[in-house]
């Protein structure tokens, strides 16, 4: 237990100190970090509660050697709005009843972000396809895409 | 695609105003929170100082502990207690209903994952070492695997309490009746896993002394968990405190004892706080499962189709221990007959041990086992009698004031028919275009269908589920309500596991107190019992004592009010925010006829008492009852077996819509779970081993198999309930499966009588 090296996160430098190679990036973000937004629902990549951005990309963390981002700008869900307000994304979220445990959400909140800053006009089937790596048991889903339709809906009147 | 498509389900608010009222569809008070990732759940507390916990399990779904030898754990650098079955301070055993499960596994071990020894260590990866160091000799022993067998007695005992943990039959009517049609069928359900994001966790921290310990917990009922726990570690109950810790989903999972008691103990033997976070693969080992169930039914009907009798057999695998089994069992029995009138009755039940891992409470609750038989029979007596599957059901629809095969009169309101005739009336999907993107056909991305191969099928359910807890036992549930300054802060213990209470609470309060700042006191065992968060039971019970505590403050405001302005308390009444006579002028704001006052008032709310069931299983054990229809529509590949669910339509009894838009989440959420047992999730056990206890194997349903989901409530208020609402919690999950399984067997004209229907099943 006796690794050290730093981390970009949400744009700051921060140090990680003995610490053990093997740990995953989830790991350190919630233990060693302080930054517990990303939760660990199956660590192996299946569920997407984990969801982070390594270099723009959206990973689960939970796969990635956290002393293998060294190099990469790492940001996490409380790195989204860092005034404290709700992006638009959580604003929905919260106003269509996309949330009920929340054990997902951070991570569809991630992974909404990711889609609508790529294709701002996703087709249904896109928006299935792109939340589809992200396992939410409660809601079975119908509030989460409301939630992404009302985010769809305000963008496009905001850019009119 | 026009993106209507995706939302149409009906969510209105019905508060007529813009304050979040009951009827409103009020927005959750931990909603910011959640989607910052700032709320707390209970895998993300932490203290100073604190150690990691780890559990070692059994290999063996049977064996005899030869030995075990801790002292390679005890050397590993970092590691701070190792505790077996010896260092159990208190009762060895713990359970629901009967206490019959070990805290540790002590000489023998009965099901694959039964706790042996634990350990508390500086880092995760220290106790996974410490946990690896443990030596067992085990000496394997024959497992009872087949549930036919406990029952048959073939097989020695493998606990004290013996292999049969409850049989119950019903006789009921004329059991010599007979119907010009007679249909038979055996069903069979897998075992189906609760999967809730957030697995298990606990922080515990221990007093100073030594002489207790706080315990922070996901779970669905603190003040039981608090007195097994006492138990086990020879506490006094006050000594023992839980804080309910965030909660990731429930559904059944968490009312067993699962960490608490080794989290515990772990504190309490290292004087420092614990942390125990299970992964996915020990969560599937953790918890409870639904019971895997083979029902056998036939059903007599007259040649219209009116149900005479039904004889039935169900068989419950309860695995190796008790958990909720007895009462599962009873659910399914006397749910046998579904929402249909039926006078004659003979049905036989059985909830067994087996070396199979343990199972209990999950959504549903042993109904969603005897839904799928006598859903699956409607059916066959509709084939026998010429009728579609509507108009079998319309034909025995049960009514307020119909009796149930344990000769329980049904005096809820009971809109079955009301249920089926609005399903019925909902939009059916388009059809499937020549051309369609691969994701909209079975298979998916895998782009294996054919589009010439795949056949539409439509099929219907149809349930009843009794809500609250049955057979005699008391699940009352306390709250208290403070009006300081018109600010009301409510305390309660009611767990929230995501469905929503901490949005009704504050809810109620406003209508009834006509404030708007409701503050929510920690949820924790510092008030009276809540009961648990199951059984559909947290709006009637919960929400009736927080009516009731907000009620009580109400009369004391009014009688301050009255004498303030010499006016008769009785005249009052609250409209909007104020507090105005009914028969005069006086008009004064809430803020302002609280200010300087502080009114305090617990309440207990108790539901109806109940009976338990007499040999012949007759008696009044429910409290009240909940109906539901669903419609299905599915594409399936016969030649590969491929399903996919294109549309569910529903109308669901609530009573009354408190929160609309919390209905429709519960709606499509247990919808999406139904889907899962119908054709995607189950446990596989092969002689008493799991064999896929990951997510990797255990297929969950994604954005991409959750299908349209149309829902209309049905609003008929429920005068026995406080709010006039029924719990919405379990219906949705309950008749969807057989639904989807009628739809299966429709679109490929062949008998399916087992879930999840797997391709072998469609293919072969
Ligand atoms: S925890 Fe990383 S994908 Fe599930
Ligand atoms: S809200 Fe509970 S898992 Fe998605």
């Amino acid at each position: 237990m006796n690794e050290h090296y730093t981390l970009r996160v949400n744009g700051v430098e921060r140090d990680v100190c003995d610490s053990w190679i093997g740990e995953s990036l989830l790991y350190v973000l919630r233990e060693r970090l302080d930054l517990p937004g990303a939760k660990g629902a199956c660590e192996q990549g299946e569920c997407g509660s984990c969801t982070v951005f390594v270099d723009g990309a959206a990973v689960c963390s939970c796969l990635v050697l956290a002393a293998s981002a060294v190099d990469a700008e790492i940001a996490t869900v409380e790195g989204l709005n860092p005034d404290g307000t709700l992006t638009d994304v959580q604003e929905a979220f919260v106003r269509e009843g996309a949330v009920q445990c929340g054990f997902c959400t951070p991570g569809l909140v991630m992974a909404v972000h990711h889609l609508l800053d790529a294709e701002p006009e996703p087709s249904d089937l896109q928006v299935k396809e792109a939340l589809s790596g992200n396992i939410c048991r409660c809601t079975g889903y119908g509030r989460i895409f409301a939630a992404v339709d009302a985010v769809i809906a305000r963008r496009r009147d905001a850019a009119r | 695609m026009s993106r209507s498509t995706i939302d149409t389900v009906r969510t209105d608010d019905r508060s007529g105003t813009s304050r979040e009222v009951l009827g409103a569809n009020a927005l959750r008070p931990d909603g910011a929170a959640k989607v910052k990732g700032e709320f707390a759940f209970s895998s993300d507390m932490w203290a100073q100082n604190m150690l990691w916990g780890g559990t070692l399990r059994s290999p063996h779904p049977r064996a005899r502990i030869v030995s075990i030898d801790v002292s390679a754990a005890w050397r590993i650098a970092g590691v701070e207690t190792v505790v077996t079955a010896d260092d159990v301070p208190g009762q060895l055993t713990y359970g629901l209903i009967s206490e019959d499960q070990p805290v540790f596994a002590r000489g023998e071990v009965r099901y694959m994952g039964e706790p042996i020894a634990a350990v508390a260590a500086d880092h995760p990866e220290t106790c996974r070492r410490a946990l690896a160091a443990i030596a067992v000799e085990w000496e394997v022993l024959p497992a009872l695997v087949d549930p036919e067998t406990a029952i048959a007695g073939g097989f020695d005992p493998i606990h004290p309490d013996g292999n049969v943990i409850r049989h119950q039959r019903i006789i009921r009517g004329d059991t010599s009746a007979t119907g010009a049609i007679v249909v038979e069928g055996t069903y069979e359900l897998g075992m189906q896993d609760q999967a809730f994001l957030g697995t298990e966790a606990a922080l515990a921290v221990p007093d100073h002394d030594g002489g207790g310990v706080e315990v922070y917990i996901a779970t669905q009922w603190l003040h039981e968990d608090r007195k097994q726990m006492a138990k086990c570690l020879a506490l006094p109950e006050d000594k023992v405190r839980l804080v309910l810790g965030g909660v990731g989903g429930a559904f059944g999972a968490r009312e067993d004892i699962s960490l608490q008691v080794h989290t515990a103990l772990l504190a309490l033997r290292t004087g420092r706080p614990v942390k125990m976070q299970y992964g996915r693969e020990e969560s599937f080992f953790g918890h409870v499962h639904r019971h895997p169930a083979t029902i056998w039914m036939r059903h007599h009907a007259t040649d219209s189709g009116e149900i005479v009798k039904i004889e039935a057999r169900f068989v419950f695998d309860g695995g190796a221990y008790a958990s909720t089994s007895s009462a599962v069992l009873i659910n399914g029995v006397t749910h046998a007959q579904g929402p249909y009138r039926c006078d004659n009755a003979v049905v036989d039940g059985w909830a067994v041990r087996t070396n199979n891992p343990p199972c209990g409470a999950m959504r549903g609750f042993g109904v969603v086992q005897a839904c799928f038989a006598h859903e699956g029979q409607m059916d066959k007596i509709a084939a026998a009698a010429g009728l579609d599957p509507v108009e079998v059901r319309l034909r025995n629809a049960m009514r307020t004031g119909d009796r149930l095969i344990t000769g329980q009169v049904v005096e809820s309101v009971a809109p079955v028919e009301r249920c089926i005739r609005e399903t019925a009336a909902l939009p059916m999907p388009s059809p499937l275009p020549d051309r369609p993107d691969a994701l909209l056909m079975p298979g998916g991305s895998g782009l294996t269908a054919d589009r010439h191969h795949i056949r539409r099928g439509v099929g219907w359910g149809v349930s009843i589920k009794n809500i609250m807890y049955s057979e005699g036992f008391d699940d009352f549930s306390t709250a208290r309500c403070v009006l300081a300054d018109g600010v009301v802060t409510l305390k309660f213990a009611t767990s929230e596991v995501g469905q929503g209470f901490v949005t009704l609470a504050p809810q109620i309060a406003r209508s009834v107190l006509g404030v708007d700042d409701v503050v929510l006191d920690t949820i924790d065992t510092g008030v009276g019992s809540a009961g648990s968060t199951s059984a559909s039971r947290q709006t009637w019970m919960s929400g009736g004592a927080v009516d009731g505590a907000c009620r009580l403050v109400r009369e004391r405001l009014f009688e301050h009010v009255g004498r303030a302005h010499g006016v008769d308390p009785l005249r009052l009444v609250i409209e909007d925010t104020d507090v105005v006579d009914s028969m005069g002028s006086l008009r004064v704001p809430v803020g302002e006829a609280s200010a300087g006052l502080r009114i305090d008032e617990t309440f207990e709310h108790h539901h109806r008492p109940t009976e338990e069931l007499d040999e012949n299983g007759q008696g009044n054990c429910h409290v009240a009852f909940a109906f539901v229809a669903h419609r299905a529509v599915v594409d399936v590949d016969p030649e590969l077996g491929l399903v996919k669910v294109v549309q569910v339509a529903t109308a669901q009894d609530v009573g009354r819509a408190l929160n609309p838009l919390s209905v429709v989440g519960q709606i499509e959420g247990g919808i999406a779970q139904g889907l899962g047992l119908a054709v995607m999730e189950e446990i596989i056990v092969d002689n008493g081993r799991v064999r896929n206890p990951s997510f990797t194997d255990y297929l969950l349903p994604t954005a991409l198999d959750a299908p349209e989901v149309i829902a209309t409530l049905v609003e008929e208020h429920e005068p026995q309930a406080p709010l006039g609402a029924k719990g919405v919690g379990e219906p949705p999950c309950i008749s969807v499966t057989p639904a989807i399984v009628a739809a299966i067997r429709d679109a490929i004209g062949r008998d399916l009588a087992r879930v999840p229907v797997r391709p072998q099943d469609i293919c072969f």
